[in-house]
């Protein structure tokens, strides 16, 4: 069965950027409308929650509500970008759309097509994070060369939870699953990872359960960069994250070998 | 060496055998079309030959490459032109070869290289800018054709290249595929349009669930398998025409409405029937349909 596991892994470094070159030119042609998007959904966020709630919420771990939830708001959308992107679009491109299927007549794996849509997912998903973390500078929530390294984050963020999705959207028969998915485990996940309260206000079960969530590593990460905190467990949190990405890649591919090349 | 090798290939999925123990084989340069109604096993013999499904038993190479163990390399010297059109609908004609050609690892540079002398042989010079949304049935077909010679393929694998096309359409594609046969291209064809495949095809394997019933140039298995002249029977009660004109007949076949008579002489069928009241005749030499009736005892359009 050695070749089953060949047509799951990359046949090269490089293969699949001619996929993540295919997404690219499909978005290039709606990128006014993306990014304006991108823009748009922090800035409601920001101000509908960070001031609304920050008034009665007053300061939070010694700084402002607003500019704690800020740091919460670029790891969740780095999350639901690449989570969007991949269980959305992908799974259309893998089904319906029919894109894949002319893609496994070329010189592509399936590895490479899984390696090219999860580098675009993680794309997105800097995008909209770079508006977020743009917007937070720019009130002065967080300091200009901390996006600096915020960014590399965001993107490692975007591509651990474009890792789980497409496990998601190898598994699923259809559409309503996916729905499952944002609900049942992105929404409960957001809550308990410390992006809109911190991990501390929750009984200590709970604290348990988050120390193992990404988007926990994610905004821990992020907040402390975009606050210029000292970053602790810095190891630990790019080793999570980074385990994020790469096991459920592996694993979505063998899935979708099963699912496509019966 | 041979372009296409099917030795003993079986393929089930849960316990139902979509092929059956298949061997069959091209050589370069030939056209050989896989005949059979839906659910034959045609589309699933293409998808093994891709590597995109591994065969239970037997053994497939492509030029020598054994498939799917290095599946890759062989996909390197094929073009498919799917049964069902997987163009980039967002795309104009021109991104359509760009992003594919870069599937195959080819340059901007390379493509744009290549990409005038499709667009030509695809009559699609005028097209270059139109979003693929906005070309017709057989435009797309042909855009998808253009599409799958861009890696300069030796062997091209087409899974009813022109099912849902108009007469016009189809007839466009035909002619492009012979110029292609021209040149030296080897085709692997699956259709269940006998006219396509009398056409295009040196040798048809004519499949029915999984296996293959029958092999041969398209006039040899039409010979070989009929032999005589044709009278299709319309209207009238078919059982008691049947008996009317058994005596005159070699052997006669019953599908849906209309009674197949398959004569020598078919005149003396002709006499026995010109006496029957509401019924409609039609005398005509034998097809591939006929072989595909013999052999299944039932018609190919389904």
């Amino acid at each position: 069965m050695t070749e089953g596991y060949m047509a799951v892994m990359p046949a090269n470094a490089w293969n699949w950027v001619a996929v993540w070159r295919r997404n690219y030119l499909a978005w290039k042609k709606i990128a006014l409308a993306a990014v304006l998007g991108n823009l748009a959904e922090p800035m409601i966020s920001l101000f509908a929650l960070g001031f609304g709630l920050g008034i009665m919420i007053g300061r939070v771990e010694g700084t402002s509500y607003v500019a704690f939830l800020a740091a919460g708001m670029a790891a969740v959308s780095a999350m639901t970008s690449a989570t969007y992107e991949t269980i959305y679009s992908t799974f259309a491109r893998m089904g319906g759309e029919r894109t894949w299927e002319a893609m496994l007549c070329t010189q592509l794996t399936l590895g490479d097509i899984v390696l090219g849509e999860l580098a675009w997912a993680g794309t997105k998903s800097l995008l909209a994070g770079t508006a977020i973390t743009l917007v937070a500078a720019t009130l002065g929530y967080a300091s200009w060369p901390s996006l600096l390294y915020a960014l590399p984050v965001i993107a490692l963020t975007g591509l651990a939870f474009a890792s789980l999705a497409m496990i998601v959207a190898a598994l699923a028969p259809n559409y309503d699953f996916l729905v499952f998915y944002q609900t049942l485990v992105l929404t409960p996940m957001l809550f308990l990872s410390g992006a809109v309260f911190p991990v501390g206000q929750m009984p200590g079960a709970f604290q348990q359960v988050s120390s193992l969530l990404p988007l926990a590593h994610s905004v821990d990460l992020i907040r402390s960069v975009m606050l210029s905190r000292p970053a602790e467990s810095l190891g630990l949190h790019v080793t999570t994250l980074c385990i994020y990405a790469v096991l459920p890649f592996f694993l979505s591919a063998a899935l979708l070998r099963r699912r496509l090349m019966r | 060496m041979v372009a296409i090798d099917f030795v003993g290939v079986t393929k089930s999925y849960g316990k139902r055998v979509v092929v059956d123990g298949m061997s069959f084989t091209v050589a370069p340069g030939e056209c050989l079309g896989l005949l059979g109604p839906n659910g034959a096993g045609k589309s699933t013999i293409t998808r093994l030959l891709l590597g995109m499904a591994t065969p239970d038993a037997g053994e497939i190479t492509v030029f020598g490459v054994p498939v799917p163990a290095r599946a890759r390399l062989a996909r390197g010297r094929i073009g498919v032109v799917p049964q069902f059109d997987n163009l980039d609908h967002r795309f104009t004609v021109r991104e359509n070869l760009l992003v594919f050609g870069r599937y195959f690892g080819m340059s901007k540079r390379e493509v744009e290289a290549v990409s005038p002398s499709l667009l030509e042989f695809a009559r699609l010079e005028n097209k270059a800018d139109a979003r693929v949304a906005e070309l017709s049935g057989g435009m797309k077909r042909r855009l998808t054709l253009a599409r799958a010679l861009i890696n300069d393929p030796q062997l091209l694998v087409m899974d009813e290249p022109t099912t849902g096309l108009d007469p016009q359409a189809r007839h466009l594609i035909w002619e492009r595929l012979r110029s292609l046969l021209a040149r030296g291209k080897t085709i692997l064809l699956t259709t269940h349009f006998m006219e396509e495949a009398e056409r295009l095809c040196d040798r048809l394997c004519v499949l029915e669930q999984g296996r293959k019933i029958a092999e041969g140039r398209p006039h040899a298995l039409i010979d070989e398998q009929i032999g005589c002249q044709v009278v299709e029977v319309y209207g009238g009660n078919p059982h008691e025409l049947r008996s009317l004109v058994k005596p005159y007949a070699q052997r006669i076949e019953l599908s849906g409405e209309t009674l197949f008579c398959y004569a020598p002489d078919p005149e003396q069928v002709l006499t026995q029937l010109r006496g029957v009241a509401g019924l409609r005749l039609l005398q005509r030499p034998p097809n591939l349909e006929d072989v595909f009736l013999r052999l299944t005892g039932r018609e190919m359009k389904d």
